[in-house]
């Protein structure tokens, strides 16, 4: 592993609070995933991948931007490794890269109805910019 | 009985009947929902990571204005109450983090984790109790079918939600019987409507919503019902047959506050 991926490896483990190490490679997670069919990654990649310093193809991938915040692979892994958190470790410290974030206020006008609820919009902010 | 109350940005805009029902039917029950003063949004969805610290302040300032004036917190928003209740369990649980937002919050005192945060589905069951709603029933709902819709954020993750079984949950049907309707129990009551992926891929969202409401349908639901202004909004998009409510209309009906509400909240 390169001391480039060895840093960003320690980096989402600290900020995540996820142990990839105890992931048993069981498949739940993504089984569960409300997200799976959407995604390019799937939860149970992020933490392998992550275990194993393979983490640029993560920060390039659109599944950052499609995982729900569900928590239901939190729920449902039985070895609690938690890997939304995860997922959220790696999309922040992709969208905290100097202009990398996947939403601009300017596009959240033509995305507007009359009945989305501001919850949706203050979210989607959260979850996709920094 | 006087609680703390965090209505949220939605609730005063969206979602005002929400707000309007809770706030009724709470006198109605001998609850009053006191509003914090000066709150601000809690940002919509908890951010996990445990460096995220300046974007929690909202809800650690709404917790200790709970704290200061010695109430227990009640949100009715499932996403308000999430990031709330998570935010606790984090002042709670991690140390760094809690020194890292009490020096943030030096100059207006810091905050100790010790509030008490209950989602008004809890008031309801743990202080007013379902029984003495049962009671202050003047229109029951006449065993209609009633389809509750958890969805994630009321119930995930049950370590700290510590709300109800994450998997097998019981607390909005046992309202809905308290009410004298008949609830439907189906699969995908705790399964995701699509959430804020509606903003870039509605596509998706309609998808995961559909599924959803077809399958409380399928199980002879007449109504769907929902604490969340986002999952409404989801669910009832692209539903024609089904309507979704809140929780807290039905509530409002069945205590014979709905009208009373709806003309203020005008
Ligand atoms: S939190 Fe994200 S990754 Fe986990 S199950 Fe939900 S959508 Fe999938
Ligand atoms: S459910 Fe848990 S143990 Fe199973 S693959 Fe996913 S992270 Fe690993």
């Amino acid at each position: 592993m390169s001391q480039q991926n060895n840093n960003l490896k320690e980096e989402l483990i600290r900020i995540s609070g996820v142990n990839p190490k105890k992931c048993m490679r069981c498949g739940k997670c993504s089984a569960t995933c409300p997200a799976y069919e959407e995604m390019e990654y799937h939860p149970h990649e992020f933490v392998v991948m992550v275990e194993n310093g393979n983490i640029e193809p993560l920060l390039n991938t659109e599944s950052l931007y499609r995982c729900l915040t569900c928590f239901a692979c939190v729920e449902r892994c039985p070895r609690g490794v938690e890997p939304a958190k995860l997922v959220e470790a790696v999309r922040l410290v992709a969208t905290r890269r100097q202009g990398a974030n996947h939403m601009k206020a300017d596009d959240v006008p033509a995305k507007l109805d009359e009945d989305l609820p501001q919850q949706a919009i203050v979210s989607a902010f959260r979850k996709y910019t920094k | 009985m006087k609680v703390s109350y965090f209505p949220g940005c939605t609730l005063k805009t969206k979602a005002v009947k929400l707000d309007e029902y809770a706030r009724r039917c709470a006198e109605v029950l001998g609850v009053t929902l006191e509003e914090i003063e000066n709150w601000q949004c809690c940002g919509g969805v908890f951010t996990t990571s445990k460096d995220e610290v300046a974007t929690k302040l909202s809800s650690v300032r709404v917790l200790k204005a709970a704290q200061d004036k010695e109430q227990v917190l009640v949100t009715v928003c499932s996403a308000c109450h999430n990031v709330v209740k998570q935010t606790n369990h984090q002042v709670q649980t991690d140390k760094e983090f809690a020194d890292k937002v009490n020096r943030y919050m030096a100059a207006e005192g810091g905050y100790d984790g010790t509030t008490k945060v209950y989602h008004y589905l809890e008031l309801l069951r743990d202080v007013v109790g379902f029984d003495k709603i049962k009671e202050k029933v003047v229109k029951p709902l006449n065993g209609e079918k009633i389809a509750v819709y958890y969805g994630c954020l009321l119930l995930r993750p049950g370590t700290v939600m510590k709300m109800d079984d994450p998997e097998n949950p019981k607390i909005i049907e046992d309202l809905i019987r308290a009410l004298g309707g008949e609830p439907v129990i189906y699969n995908k009551r705790n399964e995701c409507c699509g959430g804020y992926v509606t903003m870039e891929n509605p596509a998706f969202a309609e998808k995961k919503s559909q599924s959803i409401t077809e399958n409380a349908k399928s199980f002879g639901a007449s109504r769907m019902i929902t604490a969340c202004p986002l999952c409404k909004y989801n669910l009832e998009k692209h539903e024609e047959e089904l309507p979704v409510v809140y929780f807290t209309e039905l509530l409002a009906e069945a205590l014979g506050v709905k009208e009373d509400a709806d003309e203020s909240a005008e």
